[in-house]
């Protein structure tokens, strides 16, 4: 198959980018996306021209590293997939093909389709886990876990997060991202403890990062390639205002703790 | 040569680790806050380290090259994980799951680390199930178990078919706590190449920043190497594409010992390759065995119709399909361990009974097990794994069958350590994959993710601790240290030298040259003359490379031809490593197949008078032959046997 391929091309991120036309031919309809794209950057470094850099890591589908806007799609057009696992059989020969980094302010292009989703990190580390340290810790089976409930917190927790709905979101809202990991923790017993502060922790670290508000378009579930429901994001705003109203004000007590 | 000291712990089998913790040195939490800990990879040995570390105190400094410490390798582990919980009434305890092992790994482990293991392996479940990891579940609420490889137990814990990502999930949430109270301090993007020694103990690392090219030192009290496998050696494996084994290359020859580097597993249940563009190979878990029945057809001329594609799967009748596992191990049936399930699918391809465009590629049926079960029920187990192979391959694997064929996985070879999980450098340890381990010659299924857990979690946490008791008086470390300096300028050198050499050919043209030799001559099947080939042919391409590889760009700023050269550089040293410890190692054992020592059916012979014993690789300057050290494996609480499945 023969492609016309129109890439965004970006130093760093101090200089500006611009599309950048490039031909490439005889492609097997069997070959990954990423693997079209190694095909093209051994041809340009064949030509001593510097090769395009995406990001990339397990290829297949679970590592959350690739990312790639192919013709307005995160994740290109084919449904509950990531990049990585999109194949050229997909498009049809003689295809343009697209292909843009995320664009979201709090995910600034670092270079080329590179872009940097530190910002995610920092929202888990606000709150996203449970206060347990390691040991001491009963038998597994003394908590009882509803098979259903586990398996909604496992619908949630299959986020990997890539970062694909806040690219597809206009606002570049966190929403179904943030709402996956408050959702996986709190539909757990041993996640409902501090569910409150959690999310109130996240929401704020997503608001001071930048991200924007959700209007309920939809677009982040549509785009999402491991298919998280927005369902959560009702779940967290249910989780948010009962926080924001029932909660009791933290306790702090002179003396005999640490 | 130099003599080993593997500290195993004295008393009998059962008591030692608790031995162990009794009688090790602490330090006092005052004291934790002034030691200073750095932690290269965050997988879940990397990860759950660290978690576990910055919980107790230690001020912890981890690393990873990816761009978030979620996103190491570990997370693409989809089956499960074992623990000795016998929650299934079923006979396990924690000596089953010690013997399965170490019988599993062909008796090549060392038998007190193992037993640690299995011991430790039902906390690793409770501590991850209050991390918040969503287990499978039972409708009464209790934890649901499934049967992998090697066991007659149903002793593997899951998430679905992404079972590693959960885990990772989940020590990378407790590691993010520990972010969030300012004990770990975490370093994205930032890859080691090389690691500092000051007067004999492992002080620090150098590093690159890879967005900005940066060369960077950071220093510490302790380092722990968590980076992983080096199966990537082989150019096509299930590993990530960034997966390296730079880390502990260059700690090997700052004076690690590598320990058995030859031992490589090869997974039965991969998706075949289909064309010479591919970059890797992707895993069907096995898993899949509970339910899949793997097959190849009985007539050369049906398996010939199938490979041109006139005849389809369901047009071979029943009788005329050949179950050769079912066959030749009635016990364990589709479920023997991988190394023994890989070599039955080679050996049925060369004899030419293969399927697929390639000949090389067997059936996992799944009709019977739908016929049974239904549908609904196989969705719910593998759901995710149908849909990945139906992705990839474009084929519905409810209505034909899946076609597999074994790759590259896992290595269990890798940085020699004691029983403190210390290398032969005072003050380097290594956790998970990136040691040498606790798998012997060949890993159990779902044993992975047991291992790096217990690493991280409650091994390295207590012989950390140990180390650093005497070291509290020792302030932080400067890394304006001329041991600093030299290091940034041996690293300097090595990258300048790669940048400045400008040939004609790119980074994976070398890579894949040197994949092709390994998996021809280092992989399922070895054999004298062709390792003895196989180390020529490395040397000669290594030539080849640093006369004629072509990096572009620049060393200061983000170049991916730049970290990828660095690694294939090490792994042109490394190749050659594995294929001399293959042709020393002269006996077959688990992975380690040497086709001049095998049964007559064909089964793995193993040597115990002259091999019981782990290799010890000891570097000795570039261009020379390395020393082999072996530290002898005894066996006191079980009977070294002939492995058998059938």
């Amino acid at each position: 198959m023969n492609f016309t391929l129109k890439i965004w091309r970006q130093k760093n991120a101090r200089s500006k980018g611009r599309f950048v036309t490039y031909k490439i031919s005889d492609i097997s309809p069997n070959c990954s996306f990423l693997e079209m794209l190694d095909q093209l950057n051994e041809q340009l470094v064949a030509k001593n021209e510097e090769p395009v850099a995406f990001d990339h890591d397990c290829r297949e589908g679970i590592c959350g590293t690739c990312s790639l806007y192919v013709n307005g799609h995160p994740h290109g057009p084919d449904a509950a997939v990531t990049t990585c696992q999109l194949h050229m059989r997909k498009f049809k020969d003689g295809d343009t093909i697209i292909i843009e980094p995320w664009r979201a302010r709090p995910f600034p292009v670092i270079k080329d389709l590179i872009v940097d989703r530190s910002a995610f990190d920092e929202i888990i580390q606000a709150g996203g886990f449970i206060s347990v340290n390691t040991g001491g810790i009963p038998d597994a089976n003394a908590i009882l876990i509803s098979k259903s409930d586990a398996d909604y917190s496992m619908d949630a927790a299959a986020c990997i997060g890539c970062g694909a709905c806040v690219a597809a979101c206009k606002n570049a809202s966190a929403m179904l991202f943030v709402s996956a990991k408050v959702s996986h923790l709190a539909l757990l017993p041993q996640g409902k403890i501090e569910a409150a502060a959690r999310v109130q922790a996240m929401v704020k670290k997503m608001d001071d990062l930048g991200f924007g508000n959700c209007t309920n378009t939809g677009a982040c579930e549509a785009e999402c390639p491991k298919q998280i429901s927005i369902t959560n994001i009702a779940r967290m705003n249910r989780e948010f205002l009962t926080a924001k109203v029932c909660t009791q004000k933290k306790r702090v007590m002179a003396g005999g703790g640490i | 040569m130099a003599t080993l000291n593997s500290k195993i712990p004295a008393g009998p089998l059962e008591k030692k680790w608790s031995n162990y913790k009794d009688h090790i040195n602490l330090v006092n939490p005052a004291n934790k806050r002034k030691l200073d800990i750095i932690v290269v990879g965050t997988g879940l040995a990397g990860a759950s380290a660290a978690a576990s570390l910055g919980a107790m105190g230690f001020k912890v400094k981890a690393f990873c090259y990816q761009d978030s410490p979620r996103r190491a390798h570990s997370i693409a582990a989809q089956g499960g994980i074992n623990a000795a919980k016998n929650y299934q009434n079923d006979g396990d305890s924690v000596y089953r799951l010690f013997y399965d092992t170490i019988k599993g790994g062909d008796y090549r482990a060392r038998e007190a680390n193992v037993y640690r293991l299995a011991e430790v392996s039902g906390a690793i479940i409770d501590q991850s199930v209050a991390n918040g990891v969503p287990f499978a579940r039972e409708y009464g609420g209790l934890l649901d178990n499934r049967s992998f490889g090697g066991a007659q137990v149903s002793r593997t814990f899951y998430a679905r078919g992404q079972t590693g990502q959960q885990l990772l999930l989940g020590a990378y949430s407790a590691m993010s706590r520990q972010v969030n109270k300012g004990n770990v301090t975490l370093f994205p993007r930032e890859e080691m190449l090389d690691i500092v020694i000051v007067d004999g103990r492992a002080r620090g690392i150098v590093t690159r920043n890879l967005v900005t090219g940066e060369i960077n030192r950071h220093s510490a009290h302790a380092v722990v190497l968590a980076t992983g496998g080096y199966g990537n050696v082989f150019y096509l494996s299930t590993n990530a594409m960034g997966s390296n084994a730079t880390a502990i290359w260059k700690a090997y020859k700052r004076g690690a010992f590598f320990g058995n580097p030859c031992m490589t597993q090869i997974h039965p249940t991969c998706i075949p390759v289909h064309g010479d563009y591919q970059s890797k190979l992707t895993l069907m878990s096995e898993s899949l065995r509970n339910d899949g029945r793997i097959w190849v057809p009985k007539k050369k001329e049906d398996a010939e119709a199938l490979r041109h594609g006139k005849l389809k799967p369901v047009d071979i009748a029943e009788a005329d399909r050949d179950y050769y596992l079912e066959r030749r191990y009635p016990a364990f049936g589709n479920l023997v361990p991988r190394d023994v399930a890989s070599r039955a699918a080679k050996e049925r391809c060369d004899a030419g009974f293969g399927v697929g465009e390639t000949g090389l590629a067997v059936f996992l049926d799944f009709a019977d097990s739908i016929k049974r079960l239904g549908k609904s029920t196989i969705e719910e187990r593998y759901g995710n794994l149908f849909q990945m192979y139906q992705k990839i391959v474009d084929e519905d694997p409810y209505t034909t069958p899946m076609m597999i064929y074994p790759a590259v996985h896992y290595t269990m070879g890798g940085l020699w350590v004691d029983y403190e999980l210390q290398s032969t450098i005072t003050g380097l340890f290594v956790g998970g994959e990136a040691n040498f381990s606790d798998h012997g010659a060949n890993r159990l299924g779902a044993s992975a993710l047991m291992q790096g857990l217990a690493d991280g979690y409650f091994v390295l946490p207590y012989t950390l601790q140990n180390y650093l008791a005497d070291q509290i008086n020792v302030p932080r470390f400067s890394t304006d240290l001329p041991e600093f300096a030299d290091t940034e300028k041996q690293v300097r050198e090595h990258l300048d030298k790669l940048m400045k050499i400008q040939g004609q050919h790119s980074v994976d043209y070398f890579h894949k040259k040197l994949g092709k030799i390994m998996w021809e001559n280092v992989g399922m099947g070895r054999n004298r003359e062709g390792l003895q080939k196989a180390i020529l042919l490395i040397r000669e391409l290594r030539d080849e490379f640093w006369k004629d590889v072509r990096v572009t760009g620049e060393l200061d700023e983000m170049n991916a031809e730049l970290e990828k050269a660095a690694r294939v550089a090490d792994f042109l040293e490394l190749g050659e490593l594995m294929a001399l410890d293959a042709l020393k190692r002269e006996e077959s054992c688990g992975g380690h197949f040497r086709e001049e020592y095998q049964t007559p059916e064909g089964e793995a012979l193993r040597n115990d008078a002259d091999f019981m014993y782990v290799a010890a690789w000891e570097y000795t300057g570039p261009g020379k032959e390395p020393i082999l050290n072996k530290e002898p494996l005894v066996y006191e609480a079980i009977e070294v046997k002939q492995r058998n499945y059938k």
